[in-house]
């Protein structure tokens, strides 16, 4: 299966890139993982990237890694229609001080707008 | 979260602290206290008895150790009150606060099924608002999915407003002190 894999500097990115690695090397993916630029979070785009690397190198698979810039969420589906993949991935579900699930706008956009099936990793 | 979203400019003065006893529109008579420790394994019992439909936005958790593990976090950090029938717990509404800057608290409130629409909600809101307002609570947000329309109208009766409509969540906020 054609995968693309979107991650950006938040706790979730990791829970998604690892679940979604593990899931490659099992089913034999063809996996595409989008490094978001566009995001304010602690992490930046090459420490973000530099992270996927090792567990890609880690996980001994051959995925494609490419670096998105513009709106994230608009991006990954455009990338996911235009390019043909067969499912998007993307990581989301903060906590708020109560617990609560909070998705957060970008998740948001491709559940919504995302014309390929898509798995948030929690 | 953040503490500079818009407040809304309600008179905060009608909440009453809690203890406060009435009788609900089923007849039963109904107390609601601050948490104290010895009630803890009864509130947890009625977490266990809830209706998973019920459970928003994941919350409450399933699972005795997942509910002990979010109900100590709620107990440790924040402010808490139940409503009693006897000795069973029939409702529960908690401030967590953001971490922030000490004055923003998140709310939420749960009725176990079989005493909702019997007013204990709204006492659960008042008395929980009395007793943050006299603990120097601020400022009081939530967000709430925008189909719960029973547990909108509860928010807005209060004098909750809705300040940020954009996600899948309403947010609304109140203005306590």
């Amino acid at each position: 299966m054609k995968v693309l894999l979107g991650i950006a500097g938040s706790d979730e990115t990791d829970a998604a890139l690892e679940e979604t690695v593990r899931r490659a090397v099992e089913a034999n993916d063809d996996l595409t993982v989008a490094i978001l630029e566009e995001t304010d979070h602690e992490s930046s785009p090459d420490e973000v990237e530099a992270r996927a690397r090792d567990r890609l190198d880690e996980a001994d698979i051959d995925a494609t890694i490419r670096r998105v810039s513009g709106d994230p969420g608009s991006e990954l589906v455009e990338i996911a229609e235009r390019e043909g993949f067969d499912r998007l991935v993307i990581g989301g579900g903060q906590r708020s001080p109560m617990g609560k699930i909070q998705l957060g706008s970008i998740t948001e956009f491709v559940l919504l707008n995302a014309q390929v099936s898509v798995t948030l990793v929690r | 979260m953040t503490g500079d979203r818009p407040h809304s400019d309600e008179q905060a003065d009608r909440f009453s602290e809690p203890p406060q006893t009435f009788e609900d529109r089923e007849g039963r008579e109904i107390t609601i206290r601050a948490l104290d420790p010895d009630g803890f394994d009864a509130l947890a019992e009625m977490y266990a008895a809830f209706d998973p439909a019920d459970r928003a936005q994941g919350i409450p958790p399933t699972g005795e150790d997942r509910i002990e593990g979010w109900l100590e976090t709620l107990v440790d950090e924040g402010l808490n009150v139940v409503a009693w029938d006897g000795d069973r717990a029939a409702g529960h509404a908690t401030l967590v606060p953001d971490g922030d800057d000490g004055e923003s608290y998140e709310l939420a409130i749960f009725v176990l099924q079989e005493y909702q629409e019997s007013g204990i909600g709204g006492r659960l809101m008042d008395a929980l608002l009395g007793y943050g307002r006299g603990n120097g609570v601020e400022n009081v947000w939530l967000t709430v999915e925008r189909w719960n329309t029973a547990a909108v109208n509860l928010y807005e009766k209060v004098g909750f407003e809705t300040t940020n409509a954009e996600s899948f969540e309403l947010e609304m906020s109140f203005r306590l002190n």
